[in-house]
């Protein structure tokens, strides 16, 4: 049924730090490595090596030049599905294969019902749903639920394969719901945000903004260089020389 | 939005084939237009037919046609289902309409209530195409208050165009039905012309620095995540026909309301047939103008996700 669910159990979501994003593209390349394996398999690839590479990906990651008062910088900012609380792309699935499920907030699709009428990617503000023209389905973030819930992965391998790749630990997995979760005390601290708020689809992935500029780097240069102690000989000589 | 051809001929030939629906199980049903077989063949033919067409084009859209009986099930939540439900339902009593007015040449009783419950469901049905865009958040010259009142109003001209040239063919041409095509016409150009000053001032809350969460200055796209063109710009960033959007927007003005326009008005003064041939050709404007119309209904709506793009 595409009506919502009034309360889910768990708010499961991911927490993406732009401030330590360097824009690497290890979460998109493992996000795709495991996802055309996964649960909404194959992630296919249209002319991959040709010169129309079109494709079906999870994760995205961008780059922006954030400009302001204070200064610019680069922000690389990764774009995959919020698994929002009222999410439009869920309701106007007339098939029922889009779902948000009641025990974690996660979205899916049940490839088997759907029609490929491409409205849910309509419906959804930023871009999460990519069409799979080869099978004719529509594809999306999957929040690796055939990981997190693995028990043939270690304990800690039970994370979203984009979470375990990020090597600068910008990308946290856990329950948004739960205020006394790491992210949530994380959010919190780090003031992290929804995405396009005004839209009221209650994103449940935030967002940290980037830290705020500090001349911290400008005020504490190397040291200088001490002098050398006078010395004999030539060098004593061309020493004495270039001091008077 | 990419302007799928399936799509926009899909709301084009269903909406004029429901409003002439509508007009002929009102109208038939209570008599105000005597039944006349050849005259109900052709004009439920054309109604139910256009409809049909439409309906098959818009599957021609679907990744699995093959799976659409599936779309009825959601009535509850999508306006896309409701439409599907609220389509397919109209074909019983305007099936049992057209029996009745066309076949046994009947005006009362049973069938001018299928008639009326004919209409009844071609309006619903319109509505329900109306809502899928303008319940769309993320395309904000689809998520207005002009766009549910645009579908009933186009649908209920191109329908009464429709009717008019189809009376006038079968040389019962009424001057009500003329001045009611002319009157809608009109209204239709006037709403469209309405939507697009709304459009061209509209100012979005959206933008580059919400989508991002970036507070503040100004947030330029550097570098996009892929080199080629993917789904999301193909489907959401097409921007062909806003280049000739002052062209195309001409065209629409000129085929689907100034030539039909004029067409009907000069009805009043001329002698069959020029008046059945003008009808005719005002009618066949009418719907080219109308295609144009939502072409750029689609290719000048703008997805928020473009933002994420720069665009």
């Amino acid at each position: 049924m595409t009506c919502l669910p009034a309360h889910t159990d768990k708010k499961l979501g991911l927490v993406i730090d732009l401030d330590t994003c360097v824009g690497c593209q290890a979460c998109v390349t493992a996000c795709k490595e495991w996802n055309t394996g996964g649960h909404m398999a194959p992630l296919t690839d249209i002319d991959p090596y040709g010169g129309d590479v079109d494709g079906v990906w999870f994760n995205r990651v961008h780059s922006y030049e954030h400009t302001t008062e204070a200064g610019g910088r680069t922000v690389n900012f990764p774009r995959s599905c919020l698994h929002c609380e009222t999410p439009a792309c869920v309701t106007v699935c007339p098939t029922g294969a889009s779902y948000k499920r009641a025990s974690d907030g996660i979205v899916l699709i049940d490839e088997s019902k759907c029609i490929g009428c491409k409205l849910c990617s309509w419906a959804c503000p930023y871009g999460a749903r990519e069409f799979d023209t080869d099978v004719g389905v529509m594809k999306k973030c999957t929040l690796c639920v055939d990981r997190i819930y693995n028990d043939n992965l270690a304990e800690e391998d039970r994370v979203p394969a984009c979470v375990a790749a990020c090597p600068t630990s910008a990308r946290h997995f856990g329950d948004l719901g739960d205020p006394a979760s790491a992210v949530s005390q994380l959010v919190a601290s780090r003031g992290g945000v929804d995405l396009m708020p005004e839209m009221g689809y209650k994103p449940t992935n935030k967002y940290l903004p980037p830290r705020a500029h500090t001349e911290r780097a400008a005020s504490v240069p190397a040291p200088r260089l001490e002098p050398v102690k006078a010395e004999g000989g030539f060098l004593g000589w061309v020493d004495r020389m270039l001091s008077n | 939005m990419h302007p799928a051809f399936s799509v926009v001929f899909f709301t084009t030939a269903t909406g004029a084939g429901y409003g002439l629906l509508a007009l002929l199980g009102v109208l038939g049903g209570l008599g105000f237009i005597s039944p006349d077989f050849w005259l109900g063949l052709v004009g439920m033919g054309l109604a139910l037919g256009l409809i049909a067409a439409g309906l098959l084009s818009s599957t021609t859209h679907l990744g699995r046609p093959e799976r659409a009986w599936r779309a009825f099930s959601q009535w509850r939540s999508s306006w896309l289902s409701r439409e599907g439900v609220s389509s397919v339902a109209t074909f019983i009593p305007a099936g049992l309409f057209g029996i009745g007015w066309v076949f046994f040449g009947r005006t009362s009783g049973w069938v001018a209530i299928a008639g009326a419950l004919a209409a009844i469901g071609a309006v619903t049905t319109v509505c329900t195409t109306g809502m899928i865009y303008a319940s769309l958040k993320p395309i904000a010259q689809w998520h207005s208050r002009y766009t549910l009142p645009g579908y009933l109003i186009f649908s209920a001209m191109t329908g009464s165009v429709l009717l008019n040239a189809l009376l006038q063919a079968f040389v019962i041409g009424a001057t009500a039905i003329t001045a009611a095509a002319l009157l809608l016409t009109l209204l239709g150009w006037g709403w469209k012309l309405a939507t697009w000053r709304y459009n061209d001032a509209l100012e979005i809350a959206t933008t580059a620095n919400t989508a991002t969460g970036l507070a503040g200055g100004t947030v330029r796209s550097v570098e996009w995540p892929h080199t080629e063109e993917n789904y999301l710009l193909k489907e959401m960033g097409f921007r062909i026909a806003r280049k000739h959007a002052a062209k195309l927007r001409l065209i629409t003005q000129l085929l689907a309301f100034a030539l039909p326009a004029l067409l009907l008005a000069v009805l009043f003064a001329l002698p069959w047939p020029f008046t059945a041939i003008l009808s005719v050709v005002a009618a066949i404007a009418q719907f080219a103008g109308m295609l144009v119309e939502r072409w750029l209904f689609f290719a000048e709506a703008k997805h928020t996700v473009t933002l994420y793009y720069g665009r």
